[in-house]
């Protein structure tokens, strides 16, 4: 059974209770299962956690991961760091916009958002990317094509 | 694990560079395919040995050692079956496969056989010390990792008391592997001599700096070395609570982690009665959540606490008020894997690698534009140029290399010019450069440094936590000194502007991140004045 946010949230706001410590295990939960962590929450949050609404507001906007808003429904992450850099990353991020429509960090385009992304430990195999969070290295333009087209493909269920 | 006498034991890699070459898949076609042809097989899933750009690397065992197929395809699978593989591992092993140069050629039709991969020039060059056992080992098996000298150490840490395995690590030479290069014995008899009732230690394993992966490799393929380490260092200073502080961008390695820590547990390797010594100590696994600065010890015990990641004034140092106002323990993940093999051959064994003050062994991680990029665990001194040519077999573009970045994105390009300079902390800090955490980001002669420059600035402006006015704001303002340059301003006024700058954020900023910015940028300002449309010499702070 797949819960419903609010039981969600409701467990999870009783599980971390009045433990200020324990807000990014809670952000992460939360977005683990819902997506992003909806602003509207944060209100309850803060009550649960004995914090302001404005620090639990300054955690969610300090740290990259956390989102506000649902994803799109497929992410393409690309690695903007050096080493990747030194491989035609950014050539990279230029055919994937071109590709998908997406600007880079900005508005998706057919369901397809596009994200940068600072070093994801592959940089002897670069360019590296993320597809719905899985991990691709190597990545050339030909490649990332087919890359694309198969979690595409996946996430609309024709798994062949 | 139980083997029939027939069945062919083959390695495939489950660290997270294979698993992004399609080792998962690797690894379900050679299954398939075996059960389709009635072939006894049994797959472990080992670590990657760091040679990445064989990936996946493929290993048969054989009487005489494991040999290798490199950048195996699914889709190759059952070819390489037709050919009488694994049976023809045997043959193999004995054939003359040439060792000089195995090239991961990732476009061939079919896997390369690489023969004995204990044979690979590589790999028999370098001085592994800390990841002897990485991609030797099933990353998860126990048995596996005491079979191959794991325990060794922190059971020679429970023969000692706290003064004397304090004093084991100052007598190693070890110095912090995370960027700081500060003394750990030093930092651990401090945190052991602390009096408090609670006490932390922190792995930080937030490895934010382009170009290095060592902590990924060794949390993915050897994690109970770490959790060993981390064992060992909750003893020396009286601390009962670990925590591994993970970067989110790393999900093969929490998920790693947190299973080795399950069978560490089991074992009774952590928990209430650490090896049965009535000892206890608890460890955990927390998500960063992508931020470059919580790399930085405070703004990562800050985020730990639940907080955003705002660098916090020292003193007082973590090591007497940290995570909880608490004495907290903080290593990188390297310095805390190091110790296992100090305490298990002695601190004298380990100073006899390195030179000067930079003792014992130093992961590099060979990345960017280079052929055969990976990860080289060789004694302090080694020359880049060794690096590149020897190890890295030159760029991967084939084209001349011109510039290359030591120590992260807060670290120096250095010109080839200093190629030669052995890489030593002494000796680095020289050339006004750093050897941080040893990555090692080559870039061809295609490579804009004005760009580069650009970017660093753009980096910190992105990353800064924001309490200090010359790092918040002299970074974008940089992004803007620099463009205008790009765009054919060059006059004098500019250039100055643009020192004057770094100096700023050199003298003025509380952490590194606004006070090593300027590394980056200078050295290419200074090496390659021609990328930003200057003239000789005209990148020079004196010149400007
Ligand atoms: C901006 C910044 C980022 C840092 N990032 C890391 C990091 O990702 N990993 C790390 O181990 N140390 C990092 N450090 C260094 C830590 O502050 C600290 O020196 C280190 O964790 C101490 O461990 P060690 O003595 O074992 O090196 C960073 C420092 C700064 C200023
Ligand atoms: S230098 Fe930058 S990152 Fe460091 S404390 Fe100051 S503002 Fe924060
Ligand atoms: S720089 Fe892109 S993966 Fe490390």
């Amino acid at each position: 059974m797949v819960p419903t946010p609010h039981a969600t949230l409701a467990s999870l706001l009783a599980r971390h209770a009045g433990r200020a410590h324990e807000l990014l295990p809670l952000l992460h939960a939360l977005q683990d299962t819902e997506g992003y962590v909806d602003p509207a929450h944060v209100p309850a949050i803060a009550a649960a956690l004995n914090l302001s609404r404005a620090e639990v507001h300054g955690v969610i906007t300090f740290y990259h991961h956390f989102r506000s808003a649902p994803p799109p429904s497929t992410v393409v992450q690309v690695c903007r760091a050096e080493a990747c850099r030194s491989r035609d990353g950014e050539a990279l991020v230029a055919h994937v916009q071109a590709r998908t429509g997406a600007h880079i960090d900005g508005d998706a385009c057919h369901g397809v958002g596009v994200e940068s992304v600072y070093c994801l430990g592959q940089c002897a195999l670069s360019p590296a990317v993320t597809i719905n969070g899985e991990l691709h290295a190597r990545v050339s333009p030909a490649r990332f094509d087919v890359l694309l087209a198969d979690a595409v493909a996946s996430k609309e269920g024709r798994h062949d | 694990m139980t083997e029939t006498a027939k069945s062919f034991r083959i390695y495939i890699p489950r660290d997270s560079a294979a698993l992004a070459l399609g080792a998962d898949r690797v690894a379900a076609a050679v299954a398939a395919e075996a059960t389709r042809r009635g072939v006894a097989i049994d797959i472990v899933r080992n670590g990657s040995r760091g040679l990445f750009w064989l990936e996946p690397l493929v290993e048969v065992a054989t009487p005489a050692g494991r040999v290798g197929y490199s950048n195996v395809r699914p889709s190759q699978v059952a070819a390489l079956f037709d050919g009488g593989w694994p049976a023809c591992a045997a043959k193999d092993a004995e054939r003359d496969v040439s060792h000089e140069n195995p090239d991961g050629s990732w476009d061939a039709a079919m896997p390369a056989c690489v023969g004995r991969v204990e044979a690979i020039p590589y790999l028999v060059r370098q001085q592994r010390l800390t990841f002897a056992r990485v991609g030797v080992t099933d990353p998860l098996d126990p048995a596996d990792y005491e079979a191959h000298g794991g325990l060794a150490g922190l059971r020679a840490c429970l023969a000692l008391d706290a003064e004397a395995a304090c004093q084991t690590v100052l007598d190693s030479g070890l110095r912090g592997r995370g960027g700081a290069a500060f003394p750990a014995g030093i930092k651990w008899r401090t945190v052991s001599r602390a009096q408090s009732v609670q006490k932390y230690v922190v792995c930080n394993a937030d490895e934010g700096d382009s170009g290095t992966f060592a902590d990924r490799l060794i949390m993915e393929s050897d994690p109970f070395v770490l959790i060993e380490g981390m064992m060992i260092a909750a003893l020396s200073v009286g601390a009962s609570e670990g925590i591994v502080y993970v970067r989110s961008e790393y999900p093969h390695a929490i998920a790693a982690l947190e299973a080795a820590m399950a069978v560490a547990r089991r074992e009774g390797w952590l928990g209430p009665d650490v090896l049965g010594s009535g000892r206890a100590c608890e460890l955990r696994v927390a998500k960063a959540a992508g931020a470059y600065i919580c790399g930085e010890e405070t703004a990562l015990l800050e985020s730990l606490e639940g907080k955003r990641g705002v660098v916090r004034a020292k003193p007082p140092i973590p090591a007497l008020s940290g995570l909880f106002g608490q004495p907290t323990l903080i290593n990188n993940v390297i310095t805390l894997a190091s110790v296992p093999f100090i305490f298990a051959h002695g601190a004298q064994t380990y100073r006899e690698y390195g030179m000067g003050r930079s003792q014992g062994t130093l992961p590099v991680q060979l990345a960017g534009n280079i052929r055969r990029g990976g990860l080289v665990e060789l004694a302090f001194g080694v020359t880049l140029r060794t690096l590149l040519d020897d190890f890295g077999g030159g760029t991967a573009s084939g084209r001349p290399a011109k510039a290359i970045q030591v120590g992260g994105p807060l670290g120096a390009y250095l010109p080839e010019a200093q190629w030669d300079v052995p890489m030593d902390y002494e000796a680095y800090a020289a050339l006004g450069a750093v050897v941080g955490h040893g990555g090692v980001v080559v870039h061809d002669d295609t490579a804009d440094m004005a760009g580069l420059a650009s970017y660093a600035m753009e980096f910190c402006a992105l990353e800064s936590c924001g309490k200090c006015t010359p790092c918040r704001i002299g970074s974008t303002r940089g992004v803007e000194v620099i463009e205008r340059i790009r765009r054919g301003d060059t006059s004098a006024r500019q250039v100055k502007l643009l020192h004057d700058l770094c100096d700023t954020m050199v003298s003025g900023s509380l952490c590194a991140m606004g006070g090593m910015t300027p590394f980056p940028v200078r050295s290419a300002l200074e090496h390659f004045p021609a990328d930003f449309g200057l003239p000789d010499g005209a990148g020079c702070a004196e010149a400007a």
